[in-house]
């Protein structure tokens, strides 16, 4: 079933405090994502995938266009919507994991893990539960779980960011280099999280550079670099 | 938390001019419940003039502030008689002011700042009062030794702690907030923003939040308007806002960041 679809998208960022340069990104981009799938975007280096991405999210602006996302039954198309509409669209429907975690200091691991869940309707018990049979997967030492991230190393923020980001079933999920810098043991938790999550029928999205993780885990692949401009 | 459907503050063209100077032009927005909407812009943009008309402290030239009443449903709080309005400023209201000396009592003690707040909505039994007092300090890390303290003898985090206790006591709906991280130290002001956000998500608060402080709207608030001149020239959800800025002036803001 399809959750995702992207018509005639076009992206151009405009630079004010440089002279308003005009930079063209993308022109008429059409995909659609499935339920079950898992989606790997490609193109070299700078070709746009995190940009693509983040349109995805509503995270950047389409200038162009329509992303509809299946939300409780219901299209929304994210270009249009309300920020309202997009928050509750988050919460419930599509998540995201990016390469970056960006938390408040001082509050604990677990508290950021279970955040999604607790979000949802879920007890704090329910998803504290969770939130430690995850970061115990990712091998995230227990004496950790009660501090703050931001002085973990960058591998085990990165897991932490992955926890966060599969404690809560979305139906589509956004991956932004999810077994970057992660050793061999992690890289096939993460695997294994992935394949749960297509298992459930979740659509998901990824950028993989590390090929092999691309094989193991993707059922097809979307190269951005055919609707880029001006490259 | 589940945000309700329900609008609970409607303003529409809300503008305050000062003569022929603008402080606010033509606002509009919606807030909903368990929403936190951050107004952010430099020193002198109109964010706090436009706090100040939507929390009912300053009439404005024009345009309606509606607010969401447990008994009427939205209504224009311009239009409300005198003792209603107070009425809402008192219960289902609070406002976090930047320096705490302008929402405490700083005469009389800790104790007393946060009981008087259920003394003014009826509350009389003391014992009673004591113990929401205690109990508000608790939440907000002040030992309950300082309870007989004057706010004088805190220190400038623990004063503005001290004011939000005070203002949420009374379990308020909807709470505004003037830079309420301003002028504290980086240690200080993570302690805050940990107990803004637990006390969001936990009580359901929706939250006004005005701040020139990027960083702090970008943890605490899920939506921005970015004001300029008294003009709101960018809004929408928080990350978008700052990661693809559309107008040149939230560029320039964004851009202006230090990296650290």
């Amino acid at each position: 079933m399809e959750m995702l679809k992207v018509t005639n998208v076009g992206k151009s960022f405009t630079l004010h405090t440089q002279g308003s340069a005009e930079i063209p990104v993308f022109k008429d981009i059409n995909f659609n994502l499935s339920g079950g799938d898992c989606i790997a975007l490609t193109g070299a280096s700078g070709a746009g995938k995190s940009t693509f991405m983040r349109m995805v999210y509503a995270n950047y602006v389409c200038q162009e266009g329509a992303i509809s996302v299946f939300h409780e039954g219901k299209w929304l198309n994210i270009t249009e919507a309300s920020p309202h509409e997009i928050l509750e669209m988050r919460r419930s429907t599509m998540g995201y994991v990016s390469q970056f975690l960006r938390v408040i200091p001082r509050v604990s691991t677990l508290d950021i893990v279970s955040d999604p869940l607790v979000q949802i309707g879920a007890s704090e018990e329910a998803a504290a539960d969770k939130a430690k049979e995850l970061l115990a997967r990712l091998n995230i030492p227990e004496n950790l779980w009660s501090l703050s991230p931001l002085t973990f190393s960058g591998g085990e923020q990165q897991r932490v960011n992955i926890a966060r980001g599969f404690i809560t079933d979305y139906p589509v999920m956004l991956l932004d280099e999810p077994t970057a810098s992660l050793d061999a043991g992690n890289r096939q938790t993460v695997l294994d999280l992935i394949e749960e999550a297509k298992m459930r029928g979740s659509a998901i999205l990824g950028i993989f550079h590390d090929q092999a993780a691309r094989d193991a885990v993707c059922t097809g692949s979307f190269d951005v670099t055919q609707y880029r401009i001006g490259s | 938390m589940s945000m309700n459907r329900e609008i609970l503050l409607r303003v529409e063209n809300l503008t305050q001019m000062y003569g022929d100077r603008i402080g606010c032009k033509d606002v509009n927005f919606d807030l909903w419940p368990g929403e936190v909407l951050g107004i952010v812009g430099e020193s002198g943009s109109g964010k706090s003039t436009l706090l100040n008309c939507i929390s009912a402290q300053l009439q404005p030239t024009s345009g309606s502030v509606s607010y969401n009443t447990r008994a009427d449903g939205l209504k224009d709080i311009y239009h409300m008689i005198e003792p209603e309005r107070r009425l809402l400023m008192r219960t289902d209201w609070a406002f976090v002011h930047q320096n705490p000396r302008d929402g405490l009592r700083m005469n009389v003690s800790a104790g007393a700042n946060v009981g008087e707040r259920l003394m003014a909505v009826g509350d009389r039994h003391y014992g009673n009062i004591r113990n929401t007092a205690e109990d508000w300090l608790s939440r907000v890390e002040i030992q309950d030794n300082r309870l007989d303290d004057l706010p004088s003898t805190f220190s400038g985090g623990m004063q503005q702690r001290l004011q939000i206790a005070r203002n949420l006591v009374t379990g308020p709906r909807l709470v505004f907030m003037d830079e309420p991280t301003g002028g504290l130290d980086v240690s200080v002001q993570a302690k805050l923003l940990d107990l803004l956000r637990s006390l969001v998500r936990n009580l359901g608060l929706s939250v006004i939040i005005v701040t020139h402080d990027l960083a702090v709207a970008r943890l605490l608030s899920h939506r921005l308007m970015v004001m300029q001149r008294g003009h709101v020239v960018e809004s929408g959800l928080t990350d978008q806002v700052l990661d693809d800025p559309q107008h040149p002036y939230t560029q320039l803001l964004v851009s202006s960041i230090l990296q650290t």
